[in-house]
């Protein structure tokens, strides 16, 4: 308590022994390499490399994700975990940071380090992507699909359909009718649109 | 009597090899101990709508690209569209009662687990050349 007492004393006491200069400039510079620090470290937990640096990903969705068309197809534009599933938009982001401390834990304590343990959590983990996406309106896919530069004549006349009626009047949105684009699908009695 | 019998020994040994250079010819026209070369792949068209039908009770062919359809235990994605419940609102075909009847005709309230894998009658097309010339017409009814 009494050492508490003393720093908040010393804090609100100028500085003595500390040029004005040198405690701006310096806080400064110190501002910038912790900044650097920080940014340089969310993004190297926002590549590929470090999400698949782990076997539950790597054996699991990673493997998934390598036969469709977000990862192997004519023209070699790929999309990497992230792309999907973490928000490009800075406060968004570190709000999806701040939720993947439960992926840590959940590492930590092993929920899903088997294949069984997987599966059986499967629904539940597509779940919390599919209302993640449903709120933000498929956000992530809109980041490189851009609906204004769909050109429904270059569409095969099924998907013309929906995306010009459904999707243009906003009435759906892009996961409603591309849920397991990437990934195996879960158990889907019971799921809207699905058998 | 001799001579007779000298030339049909003679056939008999000449026979079945001369017989061997015209008959062996087998469908690949590649001798077996010859690998053949690689076929190109062949790419689905994304839509190939109207396909005739062939013969009478022929599985309707898929008419668009599958790629990645999930048909398994968990989820079916033809029935995502097909299904009685969805398949006007995608104006889709509608799946054929008669796969809801088990191998012994009763009709249960949903599709029948033998008729569940589409794949299994259903297919998509690619155009190819057939390796083996066929003459086959459908029935006068399937014609257009």
């Amino acid at each position: 308590m009494l050492a508490i007492k003393r720093f908040f004393k010393m804090l609100s006491k100028p500085a003595v022994h500390f040029s004005l200069g040198f405690l701006t400039i310096g806080g400064f510079v110190a501002g910038i390499i912790f900044w650097g620090a920080f940014n340089t470290a969310l993004e190297a937990t926002n590549t590929e490399a470090f999400c698949t640096s782990c076997h539950e990903m790597r054996n699991n969705v990673f493997e998934e994700l390598k036969t469709t068309i977000h990862y192997s197809n004519r023209s070699g534009v790929r999309a990497t975990c992230p792309d999907c599933h973490v928000p490009h938009n800075w406060t968004d982001k570190i709000a999806r940071k701040m939720q993947a401390s439960k992926e840590v834990w959940g590492k930590m304590f092993g929920t899903i380090n088997t294949r069984e343990k997987f599966e059986a959590k499967r629904l539940h983990l597509a779940q919390n992507e599919w209302t993640r996406l449903k709120a933000n309106d498929s956000l992530e896919c809109r980041n490189c699909h851009e609906f204004d530069s769909m050109d429904f004549t270059l569409q095969a006349e099924r998907a013309s359909k929906q995306h010009s009626t459904a999707l243009a009047s906003g009435d759906k949105t892009c996961i409603d009718c591309h849920k397991g684009i990437a990934h195996e699908l879960p158990e889907m009695k019971g799921v809207e649109g699905y058998h | 009597m001799k001579k007779i019998l000298l030339m049909s020994l003679c056939l008999l040994i000449t026979g079945p090899a001369m017989a061997a250079k015209d008959a062996m010819k087998s469908l690949r026209a590649q001798s077996l101990e010859v690998q053949d070369p690689a076929q190109k792949l062949k790419n689905y068209p994304r839509e190939n709508l109207n396909q005739p039908l062939s013969y009478i009770q022929q599985p309707p062919l898929i008419p668009h690209q599958i790629r990645g359809y999930q048909i398994d235990r968990k989820a079916n994605k033809c029935l995502s569209c097909h299904s009685f419940k969805n398949f006007q609102r995608y104006d889709a075909t509608k799946i054929s009662v008669s796969h809801f009847l088990n191998r012994d005709s009763q009709a249960l309230a949903d599709v029948s687990p033998r008729r569940y894998f589409c794949l299994q009658c259903h297919v998509p097309q690619v155009k190819a050349k057939p390796l083996v010339e066929n003459s086959f017409q459908p029935t006068a009814a399937l014609k257009k």
